[in-house]
């Protein structure tokens, strides 16, 4: 296709105009016809006993058409909510799995834990009832430190998990690394919490649901990021709604990080209770719904140690991990901080051998999940911290550390200790573009002048790596995961000529919508504005596993592909029929079938044409119509890699860090729209210095109070928190998808954090300060500075 | 109770019963069903409900619909002279990718359209930035909606809007 809409090109988006004008649709602006509202009564209390609940002055309320609690449940037989991820522990014992029930029955276990759903005539009205529904709790003792959940005599969240533990687990062999490290000329050492954040997708999680009596079919409008697995989930497990009786629609999603993954209790009543109701029921969760219930991020307690010879080459790592699961097992927490997590141990480096420790726990808190990133992030910071601590201890540079144990481009596939097989990758290129692009030469002038100004600069690398594109079905199979990762795409010519793609994929702002067209437009020669994405409704789409692990295009780009060279095998066949030539010596280029060699062609339209009026048609061999389905199943993950530089100022005097300049430089392999892809980076590389800087949920140790639970508590990255970027590419295709691509959504997130706080801690360093937890807020870097200078007086 | 509210929406006369405790952007969403404009927190932080009333950018859920009788209120869907013809700021958002998911846009247009005004339609990017702190993003990074802001101050001028 014209270069000016192909793969490769700056495409304005299609789906800007509706979103700029107003006219994006959605969880909550769909009108629905006698609609009804739900508001859910939450726990105020972090553990509690339900000793009763009493309905019956808030049914009386004006307006109020329902009141339902988990007794319903339990009388209606409703399943509980699943973790669809086995992890089996060291001893080849599966986790602890404690019953999820979607609202509380006895028990409640996290402030936020639901307890009753009020449908009204309006929301005002649901919301004033559910003031007047009595519960009485007897409230217990909580335990909401994963440092302290494992400890002797904390409190237990379930007694089917003895000691608070989900799962003891382990990767890599330990009397082989005890061994490495007996022989170590260095270790480097380093105690590190990942703070615990809290999503915040704009647009707060919302669901909507119709029953039709008369086909006895159930719609549920959710903002899910995954409607087919979302309608599984509850068909198969919880509601037992025939699969094909439940239609789940995901419209405009206004921003997902993977908190909306997961099937929730909220849109699960949402849905049960439209056929008890008899009338459709909205629910939109208010902000302070979301700090509570949305699935929370990261929240690892985390030892590591680095072994070294004398000239710094890395010769094992061992890392111990304490991640918290929160109070319930949410649908795919138990997976990201393992086979998410301690297989991306080995990072961009040759280290030969690794051992990693998780212990995953109980707490009474939110149900932690993936959270952009999803268990990389994690293990980027752990590893990126330590090489630039030991650059430091060893008097190294951190960029000749790095370069020093890079794994060479010859070595590619290249076989981790950690069970992952880097498919492709060249990363010494990357980090020196990225020091050309941060003037890393010119820095040391820098920290001089910023020093005359009474500042400390500070430079930080974080070099990462990923593994995305989720995922080969085979291998999540073997590790526990309960669904296939492929993905699905069918493309339906209509007889016009436009084209309807239709994918399992589903966009909350990644651009699919235009970045799938141009896939398309590029393939078949269609132009753009001939092209519809359609997404995010079960009924109109082919079963495909959504969007997460930046996968949309890896793996539901290849379907699309896919489906395209079966349309062109098709269009083949019938264009050799239109020129009276063998399908042997038909070519297709650029929209248009030709026959090699000479002047004849026919354009698609015409062959689309004639597939559906199939009058001159080689009907005996080729059926009619022109609609394809694939479905992709990739053979490898996807390892997108590269190195962000980041410099900060530091104020001593009230311990503010000023990011001064940022610089991210990406292998993505092939880039469909550089436009979209800048995007991307940029979110996440804030979404990674919002962690860095400013985030943190903050449970009260004492109460289990969520502290940090609105937008006066907890800090979101805003526009002056930020600065420009500059950003650059290398380009390693992806060797085993059609497209060459591999995955950046989840990029910047992954590799910030790290490069953040190693520019603070190079900062800090001449003025004595060892070690500095995120967020390095103000306070928290002013009282390291006050530590350290106490230090030194005595 | 309901209490009878009148305003201009967008150059159009709209009026309906409210009760006392309906906040501006709810007539706006559920009574006149203009769902451009968006609620994303409870605090009055997020910005993505900012529409103007007189000429002024304010977030539509810190003001009661009561309190706005009378006033000339402009929405996200009334700031395109056509379908085709987009208002300087949404193009230049557009041009920029300003936006992912959409779902704060229609505050950051309002915002950023009487921040230029303020201004004298000039701008730099710290003023930008500073000026920008009451409207939240998760998807861009702001990056690409500083530039929209400082490509559109100009664009608007001569546009004379």
């Amino acid at each position: 296709m014209t270069a000016a809409t192909g793969i490769g090109a700056r495409v304005l988006r299609t789906e800007d105009k509706r979103f700029l004008t107003g006219n994006g649709r959605y969880v909550d602006d769909l009108p629905l016809a006698r609609a009804t509202y739900a508001y859910f009564l939450r726990s105020p209390h972090a553990h509690a006993k339900i000793k009763s609940i009493d309905i019956s002055a808030a049914a009386k309320m004006p307006g109020v058409v329902n009141i339902f609690t988990g007794k319903d449940l339990v009388d209606a037989k409703v399943g509980g909510l699943i973790c669809g991820w086995v992890v089996k522990d060291k001893h080849g014992q599966p986790h602890k799995a404690p019953a999820h029930p979607v609202m509380a029955v006895d028990t409640v276990r996290y402030v936020g834990d639901t307890v009753a759903m009020v449908v009204a005539n309006t929301y005002d009205e649901a919301k004033d009832a559910a003031e007047s529904i009595k519960v009485d709790y007897e409230v217990k003792p909580a335990n909401v430190d994963p440092g302290r959940a494992l400890d002797k005599g904390a409190v237990e969240v379930h007694p089917e998990a003895p000691g608070n533990l989900v799962y003891d687990w382990e990767i890599g062999v330990k009397a082989d690394v005890d061994a490495a490290f007996a022989k170590a000329a260095h270790v480097t050492k380093l105690d590190l919490i990942n703070n615990r954040l809290i999503p915040n997708a704009m647009e707060p999680r919302a669901a909507a649901a119709d029953y039709d009596k008369g086909t006895g079919q159930y719609t549920l409008w959710s903002t899910s990021q995954n409607p087919h697995v979302l309608r599984l989930i509850l068909s198969a497990f919880v509601l037992g709604i025939p699969e094909h009786k439940l239609r789940v629609i995901a419209p405009d999603v206004g921003g997902g990080f993977g908190s909306k993954i997961f099937c929730y209790a909220d849109e699960t009543m949402v849905c049960w209770a439209a056929s008890r109701v008899g009338r459709p029921i909205k629910w939109t969760a208010e902000r302070s719904e979301s700090f509570q219930t949305d699935c929370h991020g990261r929240d690892h307690v985390t030892h590591a140690e680095l072994a070294m010879d004398k000239d710094g080459k890395f010769l094992a790592l061992k890392v111990d991990t304490i991640a918290n699961m929160g109070a319930y097992l949410s649908t795919f927490s138990t997976a990201v901080p393992t086979y998410l997590y301690a297989t991306l141990l080995a990072g961009q480096y040759t280290t030969p051998l690794i051992y990693a420790n998780v212990k995953a726990v109980f707490t009474h808190t939110a149900p932690v999940d993936a959270y952009r990133g999803a268990g990389r992030p994690e293990a980027t910071f752990v590893i990126e911290s330590i090489v630039s601590k030991a650059a430091a201890e060893m008097k190294m540079d951190p960029a000749e550390l790095r370069r020093k144990n890079f794994i060479p481009s010859t070595a590619f596939p290249y076989q981790t200790p950690v069970a992952l097989q880097y498919d492709s990758g060249n990363y010494p290129p990357i980090i020196d573009e990225a020091i050309k692009i941060a003037d890393y030469k010119g820095f040391e002038a820098r920290r001089a002048e910023a020093k005359s100004r009474g500042k400390l600069r500070g430079i930080g690398f974080s070099s990462y790596i990923e593994a995305c594109g989720l995922a080969p079905s085979q291998v999540i199979g073997q590790l526990g995961g309960g669904v296939g990762q492929w993905e699905a795409a069918q493309i339906k010519f209509n007889p016009t000529g436009n084209v309807q793609i239709m994918t399992g994929s589903h966009s909350h702002g990644q651009s699919h919508e235009t970045t799938f067209a141009q896939i398309v437009s590029d393939k078949l020669g269609v132009p753009m504005e001939q092209i519809e994405i359609v997404h995010g409704d079960t009924a109109t789409t082919p079963f495909g596993m959504g969007t997460y692990g930046s996968r949309s295009l890896a793996v539901g780009g290849s379907a699309i592909m896919k489906a395209a060279d079966k349309i062109i095998a098709k269009g083949k066949k019938i264009a050799a029929h239109l020129m009276e030539a063998s399908v042997a010596d038909v070519v297709f280029e650029n929209g248009t079938f030709k026959v090699a060699g000479t002047d004849k062609n026919v354009p698609l339209a015409q062959v689309v044409f004639a597939a559906y009026v199939p009058h001159n048609y080689p009907l005996a061999e080729v059926e009619p119509g022109m609609d394809e389905n694939a479905f992709y199943d990739p053979a490898n993950f996807v390892y997108p890699a590269g190195t962000q530089i980041c410099e900060v100022e530091i104020d001593p005097d009230t311990g503010e860090v000023e990011i001064v300049n940022f610089t991210a430089v990406d292998d993505f392999g092939n880039i469909i729209n550089p436009m979209v892809v800048e995007g991307q980076v940029h979110g996440g590389i804030v979404q990674g210095i919002g962690q860095a800087l400013l985030e943190a949920a903050v449970y009260d140790k004492a109460t289990g109070q969520l502290i940090s639970g609105s937008y006066m508590d907890y800090t979101m990255p805003r526009a002056d928190d930020v600065p420009s970027f500059k950003l650059g590419y290398k380009v390693t295709p992806c060797p085993h998808n059609p497209l060459g691509v591999k995955g950046c959504g989840e990029a910047g997130a992954i590799a910030s954090p790290a490069a953040v706080m190693n520019a603070v801690h190079n900062a800090l360093a001449p003025i004595g300060v060892k070690h500095v937890e995120m967020p390095a807020t103000p306070l928290n870097v002013w009282q390291s500075i006050q530590g350290a200078q106490r230090q030194a007086a005595e | 109770m309901s209490i009878s509210v009148a305003m201009t929406v967008n150059g159009k006369a709209v009026s309906g019963k409210v009760e006392a405790r309906t906040l501006l952007v709810q007539f706006l969403r559920e009574h006149l069903g203009m769902t451009g404009t968006h609620v994303g927190c409870d605090t009055s932080q997020c910005g993505a409900c900012v529409i103007h009333v007189d000429g002024k950018s304010v977030k539509s859920c810190t003001m009661l619909a009561v309190q706005a009788e009378g006033a000339k209120v402009t929405t996200i869907e009334g700031l395109a002279a056509s379908p085709d013809k987009l208002h300087p700021m949404q193009e230049a958002f557009r041009e920029n990718h300003a936006l992912q998911c959409g779902f704060c846009t229609p505050g950051m247009v309002m915002s950023a359209i009487d921040m230029v005004k303020r201004h004298n339609y000039q701008l730099d990017e710290a003023t930008v930035r500073r000026e920008l702190e009451g409207n939240l993003c998760r998807c861009t990074g702001y990056h690409n909606i500083v530039k929209a802001i400082l490509a559109a101050a100009p664009a608007m001028k001569s546009a004379g809007v």
